[in-house]
């Protein structure tokens, strides 16, 4: 069993080494490729394994819990590393066409796959130690990519998300110190036993630190302004990657604390999670409206969207869970696929500045196709994945009368469409200010394919979840069901003693 | 840096560091010691070199690139927790192998806790060369 | 014993938060070191302050020991946080040799986007 755990993990780091030392020639780029699908194989079996017997554990090392390190899979993880391996193979593929050899020769598909090790590794970890060593081992490798080329811009925008998340990690250890301090232990499953007998009142102290911390890894209010600073500069593949990924790792995090260890006191944490949330989405949409650029629109919605996940997590009803889980998944792939398009956008037009771009739909209609599909879908029309994420949470919001809630998350909603509108007026609709007819036909067509099959991959995803949502939704009411009550969690986890 | 001493001490520091380097990562076994303080002071000696003669010069001793070596490293590190597979066991599992074990003797014993620590010992050593090589450098 | 500590941890806070809020580079880095050191000084506190105790179980003797988990925990810390240090280092010397100073906010884009925006 263990090993089905361990080899997601594995292959992105062996896929690193092999990557890196054939960056000089051809053989690394296909290579990332190679690795990115071998990842999808090897989710896809670590999924019907979790499908089909519940949670997962191993025992790494053959150290039993709770003193050795464990790596577990509920549907939530299991969804998520799946979800990974799927922007992964998308991303490594339109490398393929994004990435240079001069990028590649400072080891761009090594940090790449050192990154989805991190991912999947945050994502499989059952201890709360190991996981600061995966954050710290996704941002060791995002740094290196956001700043991978050396633009003084670049920089600019690595050293603020550097020093912010740095700051996030030393909250988050200055936690796990007085966790441990207070029960002796560090494995989530027996953390959720062994707080019931803490002091409480210390342990909202925790649970407020814990907060600040994976806040910042996943951008909320008021802790996200590192986010849109870094994420307009590096290459298209990258920032797709992080949009999709890293902040939703923080989400994966906030929800695994708070349904697992965090639930004594949630009148006090839950409450502050939904202000939290509400915040989030209007200061991101609101953040979003005021950009020209299409990335930083982008950027923006990313913090707006996270919101509604918090949202999901703060309700903490079964049906806003299963929202939330929705959203996770239908967020990431749409997420990506949109920053994947801003850079065939740049590709052809020479820019992602509104003011600079334009005639798009007229030159490339079936990129337009392709852009209103993840469009749509994040402003959450139906019958697009983005429409039944929301649905969930705002019927979640009625259910227990919130009607302010509701009304936030519907009016979110309606300024993200203002946002699209934008990008599709100023960059599709539009005529080009300078007459320039971008056609897709000008890319030499290796790269043209490289980079619209992945987009027309994902937007695909999208439509297939929008028009058959119903063993989506049941899938997220089981892993709701898993998180909310953590029994099969913890006896698979602390079983294993022997 | 142009001094004729350091130039002539460090012919012999250099080496020095690097014998010492392997005893700590070896002496690591069983008791203080072990792949990352050997890595380090591995590492010294190569900065050593590089401030006496210059990073091109120490480039050109290493023969390979520092961020190679980091990277083989990860693989060992990596493959010494996959060896664990061959027996059935979980990942990172320790596998031992006596070498002449007796009844009343232990022998001597491998394992591939040595290995991942060697993986170790290579990743810090070419992230550490990496790192000072750039900086000098960009100096 | 915990009042050294406990002051020496609060004194390392309170120098790391100062250097922070800083504009330029090299305090930033100095004061993010500063405060992972704190941190580090916590999280080895938090196994209980013992003194004169190894970290290990002893077979033949009914000795006291001390919690060695914490003391694991702060060796790969302070080893993940020097490795983290010296990339920004690395990073912001390059940043600095290249603009000629280390102030962070070199964002001059910024204006320009909110211009777009409202074209």
């Amino acid at each position: 069993m263990s090993w089905l755990l361990a080899v997601p993990i594995a292959i992105p780091f062996a896929t690193a080494v092999f990557a890196f030392l054939l960056r000089n020639g051809a053989a690394g780029r296909w290579v990332s490729v190679a690795g990115s699908a071998a990842l999808l194989a090897a989710s896809a079996v670590l999924m019907q394994a979790v499908l089909a017997e519940g949670v997962v554990a191993g025992q790494m090392g053959s150290w039993p819990a709770p003193f050795g390190i464990t790596l577990v899979a509920d549907l939530l993880s299991a969804v998520m590393v799946v979800i990974t391996a799927i922007i992964a193979l998308a991303v490594s593929v339109y490398a393929l066409a994004d990435i240079g050899p001069a990028e590649e020769r400072l080891g761009y598909h090594a940090l790449f796959q050192v990154l989805i090790a991190g991912v999947t590794g945050a994502f499989l970890t059952g201890d709360l130690f190991n996981l600061y060593v995966w954050f710290e081992v996704m941002l060791i490798s995002s740094f290196g990519l956001l700043v991978l080329g050396g633009r003084a811009e670049q920089i600019d925008g690595g050293v603020k998300y550097v020093a912010l998340n740095l700051v996030s990690t030393i909250l988050f250890l200055t936690g796990i110190g007085l966790l441990y301090g207070m029960t002796g232990t560090l494995n989530m499953a027996d953390l959720s036993i062994a707080v019931d007998g803490a002091d409480q009142g210390l342990l909202t102290v925790v649970a407020m630190l814990f907060m600040i911390a994976f806040g910042v890894k996943a951008a909320v209010f008021p802790l996200f302004f590192w986010l849109p600073a870094a994420y307009h500069t590096p290459a298209f593949s990258v920032s797709a990657v992080f949009a999709g990924l890293l902040t939703k790792v923080g989400v994966y995090a906030l929800i695994r604390m708070f349904t697992l260890v965090f639930d004594h006191d949630t009148g006090l944490t839950h409450t502050i999670l939904l202000w939290v949330a509400c915040l989030t989405m209007v200061t991101g949409v609101l953040g979003a409206a005021a950009q020209g650029d299409m990335r930083r629109i982008l950027s923006f919605h990313i913090v707006s969207q996270i919101g509604y996940m918090v949202l999901g997590l703060a309700l903490l009803t079964p049906l806003a869970i299963v929202g939330a889980v929705f959203y996770l998944v239908h967020h990431i792939i749409v997420k990506a696929n949109l920053f994947l398009i801003a850079g065939v956008a740049d590709r052809l037009t020479g820019g992602t500045a509104l003011s600079r771009i334009g005639g798009l739909y007229a030159s490339a209609p079936l990129l337009a196709a392709l852009f209103l599909v993840p469009a749509f879908s994040l402003a959450g029309f139906p019958p697009l994945s983005g429409f039944w994420a929301k649905f969930l949470l705002v019927k979640a919001a009625l259910e227990i009368e919130g009607w302010v809630i509701a009304a936030v998350a519907l009016a979110v909603g309606l300024l993200t469409i203002y946002s699209m509108t934008k990008i599709w007026a100023q960059a599709f609709w539009e005529p080009h200010p300078e007459g320039r007819e971008p056609r897709l036909s000008d890319l030499p067509a290796g790269q043209r394919w490289a980079m619209l099959a992945p987009i027309m991959a994902l937007a695909a995803l999208t439509v297939f979840i929008g028009l058959f949502p119903e063993p989506f939704v049941a899938f997220a009411e089981r892993a709701a069901a898993q998180l909310l009550d953590p029994t099969d969690y913890v006896e698979t986890v602390l079983g294993d003693r022997g | 840096m142009n001094s004729v001493i350091l130039k002539a001490g460090t012919r012999y520091l250099a080496g020095l560091l690097l014998v010492f380097s392997v005893y700590m990562l070896l002496r690591g076994h069983n008791e203080p010691g072990g792949g990352f303080i050997g890595g380090l002071i591995g590492a010294t000696g190569f900065v050593l070199y590089a401030v006496a003669v210059g990073t091109a010069d120490a480039r050109a001793a290493l023969r390979v690139e520092p961020q190679s070596i980091a990277m083989v490293g990860l693989g060992i590190a990596l493959l010494a927790g996959l060896l664990a597979a061959l027996f059935g066991q979980p990942f990172f599992t320790g596998q031992w192998l006596f070498l002449g074990a007796t009844e009343t003797d232990k022998g001597l014993p491998l394992s591939t806790v040595l290995v991942f620590d060697v993986g170790v010992y290579l990743v810090v050593f070419g992230a550490i060369l990496t790192l000072v090589f750039a900086m000098e450098e960009e100096i | 014993m915990e009042i050294i500590v406990a002051s020496a941890i609060g004194v390392l806070t309170a120098g790391g938060v100062y250097l922070i809020l800083r504009l330029r580079t090299f305090p930033v880095i100095l004061g993010l070191a500063m405060l992972s050191y704190a941190v580090n000084v916590f999280l080895f506190a938090s196994g209980r302050l013992a003194i004169d105790q190894s970290p290990i179980l002893s077979k033949y003797a009914d000795i006291s020991y001390t919690d060695p988990l914490p003391q694991a925990l702060v060796l790969t810390a302070i080893v993940i946080s020097f490795g983290m240090t010296a990339v920004l280092v690395m990073i912001g010397l390059g940043a600095y040799l290249e603009a000629g100073d280390d102030h962070i906010d070199l964002d001059g884009s910024e204006p320009e986007a909110g211009k777009d925006g409202t074209a």
